[in-house]
């Protein structure tokens, strides 16, 4: 049940892409190479990780404005969307979507949202597509505890369990929804506990652990997978970074960040609990760190070398077929 | 007179109002910031700053952070409204209108008539509309046209720090609902705003500049494009009249008439999509009312019909330009029959 070797390596690799990705977008949008806004998934990656290493590209998955880390979880092309965030030609989104509209539609990953709560009717629609189809797909919405309080949440997750349909709602509590506590906004305090009054189960789990995510997020899917209905997750997890990159961050407390990244590392507490288990040696993730370095800094290059979109792209696609 | 921003000017007109008036309050998502949080409170005063500084003079009860949830906001403050406060609900994104438009368009603008003129309803929807700052096809639409559309809504445009103090007055005061419609890119700008509490009247335009040949009507940041335009072409000696409405509900179509009536010709700029918008609607108006006075067909300068598309140079393409206004005068004083 457990993550074996070559499952933990994987989760490894993907967790580090994630961090990778993230501090390098982070580093470009300081030189000015990324336009918009950004908002980053650092860690938070044992989430999408644990998730989408227990779905196919048959699977569902809708995002939040924090979509990098789920689209890269989801197979995404990072090359693609390093060009899509700097906003080039070759985007996964061809220049036009940026970061907070992230997506790998060919891969099950449709689409990140920039409105908050937009997501989780999305994805009942995906489940119901599952269910009525018979493909046995399943569809996952990530939404953070902010965006659980949101009226379009609350109603997908009751149009979920009327239709009985295999939507997953893994809500990320992180905290925060920008710079207002989850301790304030949300007032039962434990998203979790009110699946239940939707008439649907629900699991809690430390999200800054890739072991035990992955084992939550596999009792779920295999909960819609056998037709049982949809079910919630409530994973708690730090962001390390600001609400976006340039949030000053006064509202967290005195030294809060510092602590919690050294507390909930999600890479850091994997690589301990696998080499104890022997899953892995210091040399095996060393070399991982190495190669997804060179990986991102190739897309990273690459991305900045494309050319800007052309102008004559403006008025295609806003329609299927000639206008 | 003192130099204030934008911004300034618009917390500086909450501020008073809120000081002579008990029953108005601010209510939102981060308008002050750190609720429930082991940091400061007042961490953010609204994403662009602009309530900063409310909540330590008038604290929680009147300074109200919410969870993410429009549809309840806006609800609360139409019932708030109905019952004896005076609410400034804050909408970050006017992108955010489709996620509580119910509460607004059926609820809040409605209640005076539909409850045979015993309710009503002074509430006022802060909101931040506006591209160009590479926000995505969700946080730059402006959609003024969408609420000036709707019966019981008042809708203000304020284009400088001055005209934006004088309105948010005039709209806090105000008894109907009033969409405060603020344009991301001028919270930096300044000019002179006076200390002391004034209001500027709804439905009266404001004259940037008086010209003889082409009348140029702008819509929230594009009249400060046109007036940039129009500085521009009087060097060549094409005297360009600038109007700004400042609100488009009401709306002065007097001022506009007027102008056209001198003019004979007419330019209309408008930052949002052509279908059914505010530069349509205008144009309507001067075709019915002084087609006699028109010397060229009216020119309508908008945005494309698309979303709003990220990279920049889709972006620049997609908004409606200076170059884009240049053309559109050149084009009306160049039409012959
Ligand atoms: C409908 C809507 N309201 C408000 C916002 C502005 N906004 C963007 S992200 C965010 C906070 C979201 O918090 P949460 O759901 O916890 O996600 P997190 O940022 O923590 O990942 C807010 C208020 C938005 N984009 N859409
Ligand atoms: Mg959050």
């Amino acid at each position: 049940m457990s993550l074996d070797k070559k499952q933990f390596l994987q989760a490894y690799r993907t967790m580090r892409t994630i961090r990778d990705f993230e501090y390098r977008v982070s580093d470009e949008f300081g030189k000015g190479n990324i336009p918009g806004f950004l908002h980053l998934y650092a860690g938070q990656e044992a989430i999408a990780t644990g998730m989408c290493m227990n779905l196919s590209d048959e699977d569902y998955i809708v995002s939040t404005h924090r979509g990098h880390g789920h689209c890269i979880a989801k197979g995404g092309d990072v090359g693609d969307m390093m060009k899509e965030i700097m906003a080039k030609q070759g985007g996964s989104c061809a220049g036009k979507g940026g970061s907070m509209h992230i997506a790998a539609v060919e891969k099950g990953m449709l689409g990140a949202n920039a409105i908050v709560g937009g997501g989780p009717p999305l994805i009942v629609g995906a489940a119901l597509s599952a269910k009525t189809l018979a493909t046995g797909s399943v569809g996952v919405s990530f939404t953070g505890d902010g965006g659980s309080n949101q009226g379009t949440t609350f109603e997908a997750m009751n149009l979920a369990v009327v239709l009985q349909v295999p939507a997953i709602f893994m809500f990320e509590n992180n905290g925060y929804g920008e710079g207002t506590a989850a301790g304030y906004a949300v007032g039962s305090k434990d998203i979790a506990s009110r699946a239940a009054a939707f008439g649907m189960p629900a699991l809690k789990v430390d999200g800054a652990d890739i072991f035990e995510t992955y084992e939550t997020c596999k009792k779920a899917v295999d909960h819609c997978r056998s037709g049982k209905g949809p079910i919630a997750i409530e994973a708690s997890i730090t962001r390390f970074r600001g609400h976006f990159e340039g949030d000053a961050q006064q509202y967290r407390g005195k030294g809060e960040v510092k602590r919690l990244m050294k507390d909930l590392d999600c890479l850091k507490i994997a690589s301990d609990i696998a080499i104890e288990k022997k899953l892995a040696t210091k040399a095996e993730l060393k070399k991982i760190d190495k190669e997804v370095a060179a990986y991102i800094d190739e897309a990273a290059t690459a991305a900045l070398a494309a050319p800007s979109p052309d102008v004559s792209e403006l008025l295609t696609d806003v329609y299927s077929s000639a206008y | 007179m003192p130099i204030k921003t934008y911004r300034q000017a618009i917390n500086e007109a909450m501020a008073q109002e809120m000081r002579q008036d008990s029953t108005v309050i601010v209510i939102g998502e981060d308008v002050a910031g750190g609720a429930g949080c082991d940091g400061e409170r007042d961490a953010y005063g609204g994403v662009m700053g602009v309530t900063k500084g409310l909540f330590p003079e008038f604290g929680e009860s009147r300074v109200i952070d919410t969870p993410i949830t429009e549809s309840a906001i806006m609800g609360a403050a139409a019932g708030a409204a109905q019952t004896g406060l005076r609410p400034i609900a804050e909408l970050m994104f006017m992108d955010f209108l489709g996620v509580c438009f119910d509460q607004i368009y059926n609820q809040a603008a409605k209640f005076r008539y539909m409850f045979g003129g015993k309710a009503q309803c002074p509430m006022v929807v802060r909101t931040m509309a506006g591209a160009g700052l590479r926000g995505g096809a969700q946080h730059s639409q402006n959609l003024t046209q969408m609420v000036t559309m709707v019966p019981g809504l008042k809708v203000v445009c304020p284009t400088n720090a001055f005209d934006a103090k004088g309105l948010l007055i005039t709209a806090i005061r105000d008894n109907d609902c009033v969409i405060f419609v603020e344009d991301k890119f001028l919270y930096e700008t300044s000019c002179e705003v006076p200390d002391e509490m004034y209001t500027i009247p709804f439905g009266e335009a404001n004259f940037l500049r008086e010209g003889t040949d082409v009348t140029i009507v702008g819509i929230s940041n594009t009249v400060n494009k046109a007036l940039a335009v129009a500085d521009r072409l009087a060097a060549e000696g094409i005297s360009c009249d600038v109007i700004d409405p400042r609100t488009t509900s009401p709306l002065d179509e007097e001022s506009i008439i007027e102008s056209v009536e001198v003019t004979g010709r007419l330019v209309i700029v408008d930052e949002m999509t052509p279908r059914c918008g505010l530069a349509a609607d205008i144009s309507s108006i001067v075709a019915e009312k002084a087609f006699g006075s028109l010397r060229a067909p009216i020119m309508k300068v908008t945005a494309a019909h698309s979303p709003i598309p990220f990279a920049p140079a889709l972006e620049d393409a997609w908004m409606p330009q200076e170059s884009d206004i240049e053309a559109a005068v050149r084009a009306v004083l160049g039409y012959t029959r």
